[in-house]
């Protein structure tokens, strides 16, 4: 396998200006549109700007090459050979729903139009809410939450206005999370008021029902939980858990970023939960930006219906409007209806596979991670930890704590040296309670082609680890740029988080 | 499903036969056997498909043409506005290795997406004259918000001071971020015939406990708001931040909030090279001085400059984490994750076209169109527009006095025009008025169409 990555040595945009240059062109005003006023007299002395701002001066095919370059420097699900992030859902994103979110008469409307004008997109998202509650098992939902975290924090709003509702915030003030539990559940419970209540894993990597219920009680406003959860097992006790949680009076929130392995299978909705937020951009295929923008819808039972953001979208004898009228809602948790072009590329997959392509695209993201991970469990340094008789869904943990105590090569490393392969590394250090963890999900878009090269290149490493570590320790070499000093970045003195800040520091001769 | 589907190359029945041969395994429903059997769902998704693609096309642009035709760029703003989107930015922001990557955890083969961003910081700060911004926060709204918890973590105070007009819509979203917090929000009134802030009022209500004052300039109503400065000075007078919020547009021939005080600033970067998409997604915009006190506070994912190890090359890197949840879970400054990371590219990539000469020319043509229309509009009769003396941007309020605005909306909607947000649900005493948005996207025929269409209306 050989790989090299471009380098551009691409310099800073800023450092391409030369005076005068212009990379676009602003129509001109027709006679009779500039009035009489001298345009400085159009703003007021004191907000007037006295000088242009900094930006720099480019011709148009400067601007285009620069970021041309700069994408040849960057690794995308279309670029690689497998992008096997853990809990990120790497799959294809489909050439045609970036066709059809470019049409006109989506990326030309205004938010605010009426209700007449906008049939089309509003009857598009009203049906996708439609088989988000079918897939999940929910009653309700509301698409105005423009991320996964965002849609985790509304959920969370949601509990708080139910528990308010009836009078118990004021008892109830701990939200429980696993240890396993992504970091954004704690942040989310945190940013709606409520005090979190980690609980430990058992041996299986599961919830220990035993430390459950020591915690819950009747403090307890609710349960955040991922289930197939970050280990990629299957909570298999899940009815014992919600029936436990629900007993105490606190409700069942599923942190559903990954509905990759479940879909059609099983429903969060029939697992005993109460609130659910999806990615868009992990289970529907939408892009990711290299970070943004998701989507992340939020599902609710029949109860909590009530307090969704404002506004929702009803439909009677086939037409759709806004519904304002929700007097107990939360508020807006978005300036308008989320991130609209996203949910238009997640429908757009969804009927392109149907629901029974859903259910086989879910049973193959299964046996992708299944098979990759019997596979490198059986490879020198790599372990699969809690339960490795146990089916993983989506994803697989893995840990290098043999390779680390055997070689000095840890996850950080593996991950690095796979670059090298132009592949992308799996997510690393995550979950915590796997000691150098190594966590892959390979969906369901990798052909067993990529899936074996994936496994040669993990193996090639491990045959290195323990003949020439160096080799690997060494990583990468193949990228644009070679292994980064990251503290510098972070550290008080040099810290520079803009071109403004670059020049002061060059300036002072730092 | 018999066939084939082509997002999934392993659904060919003899790959899947060998894969699960070598697992050990016939068939897949055994690595579902942990699942109980009364979870397991007996019914059948009802989703409709599979469609092959050129039947999506059809299905899904079909759904998308019962969207209405317009006669032109609607006239309308409010957070989310009609802007001219320039080509290159499409080509960029359409790249695959920018689109299909994932938020840069690997450094070293991500440094194309983290100088983009980067670079997009470096454009926000040169524009609202900071040292500092992230790599975007949602919205305007959630910028707002998390500007509001930023500012109580740095000075430990529990109340906000916004303006009585600020855009209702982003007021809910900083309400709703508030709550939880304990951190209240009150408004302070406006002088009636300017609409600018109430100095006096504003005086007495900011105090001890006062956390931070906001303003928007433009205001959600279009006027400019001239008295920014001695807005910042009398906050700071009592020890409160200055958090500034602002349409980027504006800003080629707006004083940056930094030349007046602002310690944060936020503001809505969809009209940087983003489409309107019936409202997303947006970019929120956040920066703030450079300040260590307010840089550990921030919230969201920041890009910061470093060097390679081995040869002390310039790169870029993902900084400041341990401020974030996966490290500091529930002591993070902010849950955020994903943000609008391909948007904010999409702002650098404009901001990079447009130049500084191509921002103040932005600037002067919205003034100047936006001016245009404001005069023509306010010689019809029965109409005062705009309702307030001050200066505006591209936002102007519109009053009809003979007629309702639903009278006037249904003779525009038979014209195939869509102009004005409706302001008396938002501001009961406003009467029946409308806030119309005028930008460089309408030309002279346009505007004298609306004209046209609201007279005829008015008659």
């Amino acid at each position: 396998m050989r790989f090299r990555q471009a380098d551009w040595s691409e310099p800073l945009i800023f450092e391409l200006g030369s005076e005068g240059r212009v990379g676009y062109q602003l129509p001109g005003l027709e006679p009779g549109v500039r009035g009489k006023a001298d345009p400085d007299s159009l703003v007021p002395a004191s907000l007037r700007r006295s000088e242009d701002p900094g930006l720099p001066e480019v011709s148009e095919i400067q601007v285009l090459r620069h970021y041309m370059h700069l994408s040849q420097m960057n690794y995308g699900v279309n670029s690689g050979l497998i992008y096997p992030l853990g809990s990120c859902t790497m799959k294809y994103n489909p050439v045609v729903n970036e066709v059809l979110a470019a049409h006109p008469k989506i990326l030309g409307v205004h938010p605010m139009q009426s209700e007449d004008s906008t049939q089309g997109i509003l009857g598009l998202l009203f049906n996708l809410k439609r088989y988000f509650l079918d897939i999940t098992g929910m009653d309700d939902a509301t698409l105005q939450p423009a991320a996964g975290a965002h849609g985790e924090w509304t959920g969370i709003m949601l509990m708080r206005a139910y528990h308010k509702d009836r009078g118990e915030l004021g008892k109830r003030t701990e939200v429980i999370i696993p240890d396993s539990a992504h970091g954004t559940n704690p942040a989310s419970a945190h940013m709606a008021g409520f005090k979190t209540v980690e609980i430990p894993s058992g041996p299986d990597g599961c919830v220990d029902l035993d430390a459950l219920n020591a915690a819950v009680g009747p403090q307890t406003a609710g349960l955040m939980l991922t289930n197939p959860n970050t280990i990629g097992v299957f909570e298999n006790q899940i009815s014992e858990i919600s029936g436990a949680v629900h007993d105490a009076g606190g409700l069942m929130y599923y942190d559903g970023a990954n509905l990759n392995a479940i879909m059609g299978w099983c429903r969060p909705g029939d697992m005993g939960f109460d609130i659910i937020h999806s990615n868009l951009h992990k289970t529907f295929s939408t892009p990711h930006g290299g970070g943004g923008p998701g989507s992340g819808p939020v599902g609710v039972k029949e109860a909590l219906a009530e307090y969704l953001p404002i506004p929702g979208i009803a439909e009677r004898g086939g037409r759709f409007r806004l519904d304002w009228d929700k007097p107990k809602s939360i508020g807006k948790v978005h300036g308008f209806h989320g991130n609209v072009n996203v949910a238009l590329k997640a429908y757009t997959y969804m009927v392109a596979m149907g629901g029974e392509g859903l259910k086989e695209s879910s049973e193959l993201a299964v046996l992708n991670a299944n098979y990759v991970a019997r596979k490198l469990s059986k490879v020198k340094g790599y372990e699969l930890t809690y339960d490795p008789g146990k089916p993983r869904k989506h994803e697989a943990v893995l840990s290098a704590s043999p390779m680390l105590n055997d070689t000095g090569v840890s996850a950080l490393y593996v991950s690095k040296k796979l670059l090298d392969y132009g592949l992308h590394a799996p997510t690393t250090y995550f979950p915590m309670i796997v000691p150098e963890a190594l966590m892959i999900e390979p969906t369901e878009s990798e052909p067993v082609e990529a899936l074996d090269a994936f496994i040669e290149a993990m193996t090639e490493i491990s045959r290195l680890a323990y003949s020439n570590p160096e080799e690997v320790l060494s990583a990468p070499h193949n990228t644009a740029v070679t292994k980064l000093d990251e503290a510098k970045a972070a550290h008080p003195k040099t810290i520079c988080l803009s071109w403004r800040r670059f020049c002061a520091l060059l300036r002072d001769g730092e | 499903m018999s066939k084939v589907h082509p997002y999934l190359p392993n659904s060919v029945p003899e790959v899947k036969e060998r894969m699960m041969k070598e697992m050990g395994i016939s068939s897949i429903a055994e690595l579902y056997s942990d699942i109980p059997e009364d979870l397991v769902y007996k019914g059948k998704l009802n989703i409709p498909g599979p469609m092959a693609e050129a039947e999506v096309k059809e299905h899904v642009s079909g759904l998308l043409e019962m969207n209405a035709s317009l006669l032109c760029p609607p006239f309308m703003g409010g957070g989310v506005w009609p802007h001219h989107v320039p080509s290159v930015v499409d080509e960029v922001v359409h790249r695959a290795e920018f689109l299909t990557s994932y938020t840069p955890y690997q450094p070293e083969i991500s440094q194309g997406i983290l100088q983009s961003i980067f670079e997009y910081q470096s454009h926000v700060c040169e524009l609202v004259g900071m040292e500092v911004a992230n790599s975007s926060l949602y919205d305007w709204g959630s910028a707002v918000g998390e500007a509001a918890l930023m500012s109580s973590r740095v000075n430990r105070r529990t109340s906000i001071l916004v303006p009585d007009l600020m855009s209702p819509s982003r007021l809910s979203v900083l309400r709703t971020y508030a709550e939880p917090a304990g951190l209240a929000v009150e408004k302070v009134g406006h002088d009636g015939e300017t609409g600018l802030m109430d100095l006096e009022e504003l005086k007495e209500k900011v105090g001890g406990d006062t956390s931070a004052v906001y303003v928007e300039n433009p205001s959600y109503l279009g006027f400019m708001e001239e008295n920014a400065e001695a807005i910042g000075e009398i906050a700071h007078g009592k020890g409160a931040s200055y958090i500034v919020g602002v349409d980027p547009t504006s800003l080629g021939v707006l004083k940056a909030p930094g030349e007046y005080g602002a310690d944060i600033v936020c503001g809505e970067g969809q009209p940087l090279g983003n489409h309107m998409s019936y409202g997303g997604p947006l970019l929120g915009i956040f920066a703030c001085k450079h300040d260590n006190s307010y840089i550990r506070q921030m919230p969201g994912r920041i890009i910061g400059i470093t060097e390679t190890l081995k040869d002390q090359r310039r790169a870029f890197v993902m900084t400041l984490q341990t401020r974030e949840q996966h490290i500091r879970r529930e002591k993070a400054t902010s849950n955020i994750c994903s943000n609008q990371a391909l948007c904010a590219v999409a702002a650098g990539v404009y901001l990079g076209l447009l130049g500084p000469q191509g921002m103040r020319q932005l600037g002067e043509t919205i003034l100047a169109r936006s001016r245009y229309a404001q005069r023509k509009i306010s010689g019809l009769p029965e109409v005062e527009a705009p309702i307030f003396s001050s200066q505006h941007f591209k936002e102007f309020t519109v009053r009809f006095q003979g007629k309702t605005l639903k009278q006037v909306e249904k003779t525009l909607h038979a014209r195939r025009i869509q102009a004005g947000i409706p302001l008396k649900g938002q501001f009961p005493r406003i009467g029946e008025t409308s806030l119309m948005c005028v930008t460089e996207v309408h030309s002279k025929v346009h505007i004298d169409a609306l004209v046209s269409a609201l007279k005829e209306a008015l008659e």
